[in-house]
């Protein structure tokens, strides 16, 4: 009785205030700064189920009682959380009407990549040609993900169309106390995709952002949920070569897999954020939890991942292998270039017996960069006969820049292997001098070795994607070597 | 087509070539022996341009231009290869990938539009037939992990490739059985034109059995100190060094 009467009091006292905000609604962007207003602001305009909003609110409450992490090899000034904008309209950017417009060396490095014209465009908002607009390739791709029962949306869509499948999952794998970003992101996530391949199905296409429907402006608060059914087959890929400017500096994201019973989800990313300038200045800090669990027996989560952007990433994608004879795998090239600082590796916590995991991981350094791997490996007693194997490479251009490696090895069974090899090493003069020969430049040799180099990597990317990347690489790594 | 004059070259103060001549007009064939650590590599190195040796005196015309001058890579375009007595590795590069960057970053240099890709695989599986060499190997990482005798044919194998009109080989026959060094050999033979040129190091008569010099070079000590035809080779192998050295003194 008590409690109702003060339901009633408080809706009757902030009525007032709740109307304001309503009118607030209108605006496109929140008011700066965070507390419990912001929150309901942002899933007020996403018109959300009430137990999102909790779910938002208990996160939001949670991380006020947390401290940023220190643990990472990675400097930067403070945050001021207040001085962060946590919601913005996806605004569509203002339409340029030719690529004379765009900022030369953009357009110098997308021609560098090989992006097509009509892509160059697309990326950077000059309006496009009606004939040759994306929408009716995108429309046959989503009919036929629908013929099969496939859900690939926003986030957001995902919310007000399947709500169900979203509360099932989300959160079940990165719980919302699970590290300050995570929190963080929990309370203020903007948008980002959901994926769901239902029983017994091979997606037949790599599913990439790319395709997805107002895919446009997902934000600095990422929330990504892929969900694969017993026996399906997924292939996600994730971001994009070209360079991606955000004023935003913050950045916090999530990605939670889930695959059940023989299931296999294939998770590649190239991140190429804004690294900030030649001398460190400005540059997005990424801090990004990115988790899977292999529920069922026999399933299969594989993290492929090429990072050269962003001044700062923190980013650990991690594999739980719960059920037996699951198989987690991590892939990564991490470059760090001029003042960039990346901190990143994966975990594999095996809890299921037979389980095996696998982690290469290939960093290159250049300039004043730091450059660190971070792994774990967990096998804990019920995971018997379980194998991991961890390949982490270094390799310096140059010796202003760091490298370093932090190996945690945690075994509470004797039936279980873990093997961990590790190396540092240099472009040598001599491979240099014979390229050169060849008749090849020392840029297009540095991205010829440094492609070599991590092949192992790269060739687990989707053929498209894969021939981008590689020469990402390449331009990543300009001007490293005098 | 190759003119060296009194060349000077040190590396850390320690003087290695100590006035070098050399002419070699095309269609020739020049052969370079000498002992151990004479300076032939040294000297195949400054003409391909490696930079840590210093060239404190003399001149190197190629074509008529100032070689020393020219970055390595454009000598390499101008026509220049060097089959490398060591050739190292490159793990994760296959030969096919450096081989399409070394043709396109040359034709680049020439003013050419990159080599068709069917035309580009046409030419290697032409000239990895010429070679004998087999189809595996070259969709393998450039070097890594193979024999000594596999290295030396790669060397050939990318010659072959981007046809050079300079060809600089230095000790190519040695790791090679004796079959290798007849299809090596032949290999060399058959890209002898009348507007290209072989400069070839060994310590071997044998291989100049198969490749016939027009001129054998002796190299001692950083000079050239005895120049004839092909029968100067077969003195040495019969002599050795030693009567050289005596009649040096
Ligand atoms: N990078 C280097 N640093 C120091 N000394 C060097 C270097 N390269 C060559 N030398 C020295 O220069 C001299 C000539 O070496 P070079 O390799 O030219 O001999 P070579 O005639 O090719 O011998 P070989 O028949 O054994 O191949 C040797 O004394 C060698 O030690
Ligand atoms: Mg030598």
């Amino acid at each position: 009785m008590e409690k109702d009467q003060n339901n009633i009091l408080e809706e009757v006292t902030q009525g007032d205030y709740k109307y304001g905000f309503y009118t607030d609604i209108e605006m496109d962007t929140a008011p700066m700064g965070l507390n419990e207003d912001t929150v309901r602001f942002i899933s007020a305009k996403k018109n959300e189920p009430e137990w999102l909003l909790q779910y938002r609110l208990d996160a939001y409450h949670k991380w006020l009682g947390m401290t940023e992490p220190t643990w990472a090899h990675l400097h930067h000034p403070p945050i001021n959380y207040q001085e962060i904008i946590y919601y913005a309209a996806p605004k569509r950017k203002k339409e340029l009407t030719s690529l004379d417009e765009v900022d030369p060396e953009l357009v110098a490095t997308f021609n560098k990549l090989g992006i097509s014209l009509e892509e160059q465009k697309r990326l950077s908002g000059v309006a496009v040609d009606a004939v040759i607009d994306s929408v009716s390739v995108k429309t046959t791709f989503s009919e036929t993900l629908e013929k099969q029962g496939i859900i690939f949306c926003s986030f957001s869509e995902a919310v007000q169309k399947v709500p169900d499948l979203v509360k099932q999952y989300l959160g079940t794998v990165v719980p919302s106390d699970d590290n300050y970003f995570a929190a963080l992101n929990s309370a203020v996530f903007s948008d980002g995709s959901f994926c769901y391949i239902p029983k017994g199905v091979r997606c037949p296409i790599e599913l990439s952002t790319y395709f997805r429907i107002n895919a446009a402006n997902t934000g600095q608060f990422e929330r990504t949920l892929i969900i694969g059914d017993e026996n399906s087959y997924v292939s996600y890929m994730e971001g994009c070569t070209a360079p991606m400017r955000d004023e935003n500096q913050l950045h916090a994201a999530i990605v939670e897999i889930i695959a059940l019973k023989e299931a296999e989800v294939k998770y590649s990313t190239v991140q190429n954020w804004y690294p900030g300038n030649k001398k460190g200045e400005g540059g997005i800090y990424n801090f990004v939890t990115k988790r899977g669990i292999c529920k069922g027996n026999n399933s299969k989560i594989s993290w492929t991942q090429v990072e050269t952007g962003s001044a700062i990433t923190w980013k650990y994608p991690s594999v739980v292998l719960m059920g037996d004879h699951s198989v987690g795998e991590f892939y990564s090239v991490a470059v760090t270039n001029n003042y960039q600082q990346a901190d990143t590796g994966s975990k594999m916590i095996h809890l299921g017996k037979n389980t095996k995991s696998t982690i290469i991981s290939k960093g290159i350094s250049a300039g004043h960069s730091s450059n660190s791997y971070r792994g774990l490996v967990k096998m804990t007693k019920r995971a018997e006969n379980s194998r991991n194997f961890s390949q982490c490479d270094s390799l310096l251009l140059g010796d202003k820049c760091g490298a370093h490696t932090f190996p945690y090895i945690k075994t509470e069974n004797k039936t279980s292997i873990v093997e961990h090899e590790a190396t540092t090493s240099k472009i040598s003069d001599d491979q240099l001098f014979y390229c050169n020969q060849r008749g090849i430049s020392t840029e297009s040799a540095i991205g010829l070795i440094v492609n070599g180099y991590a092949r192992e990597v790269l060739k687990q990317l989707p053929m498209e994607f894969a021939v981008e990347a590689q020469k990402l690489l390449s331009i990543s790594l300009e001007g490293s070597v005098g | 087509m190759l003119s060296i004059k009194n060349l000077r070259v040190s590396i850390n103060n320690k003087e290695i070539l100590r006035g070098i001549n050399l002419e070699v007009k095309p269609g020739e064939v020049h052969a370079i022996m000498g002992p151990n650590g004479t300076g032939k590599s040294t000297l195949a190195s400054v003409i391909a341009g490696r930079d840590i040796f210093e060239v404190t005196e003399g001149e190197i015309l190629y074509k008529g231009k100032n070689l020393l001058e020219m970055p390595i890579e454009d000598r390499a375009s101008e026509g220049i290869f060097l089959g490398f007595q060591y050739p190292v590795e490159i793990p994760g590069v296959s030969i096919t990938n450096f081989m399409r960057t070394a043709v396109n970053e040359q034709r680049k240099y020439r003013g050419l539009d990159p080599m068709p890709a069917n035309e580009f695989l046409a030419k290697m599986e032409a000239k990895k037939n010429l070679l004998e060499i087999h189809a595996k190997l070259a969709n393998r990482s450039v070097n890594e992990g193979f024999s000594g005798g596999e290295k030396k044919k790669n060397e050939i194998f990318q010659m072959a490739m981007l046809e050079p009109a300079l060809a600089i080989l230095d000790e190519t026959d040695s790791g090679l059985d004796i079959d290798a060094l007849k299809i090596v050999a032949n290999g060399v033979n058959k890209l002898r034109r009348p507007d290209n040129a072989f400069v070839v190091i060994t310590h071997y008569q044998r291989l100049l059995e198969y490749i016939v010099p027009d001129i054998v070079h002796v190299l001692f000590d950083g000079r050239i100190v005895r120049s004839g035809g092909k029968e100067l080779a077969i003195e040495l192998e019969e002599k050795g060094y030693e009567w050289i050295r005596a009649e040096l003194v």
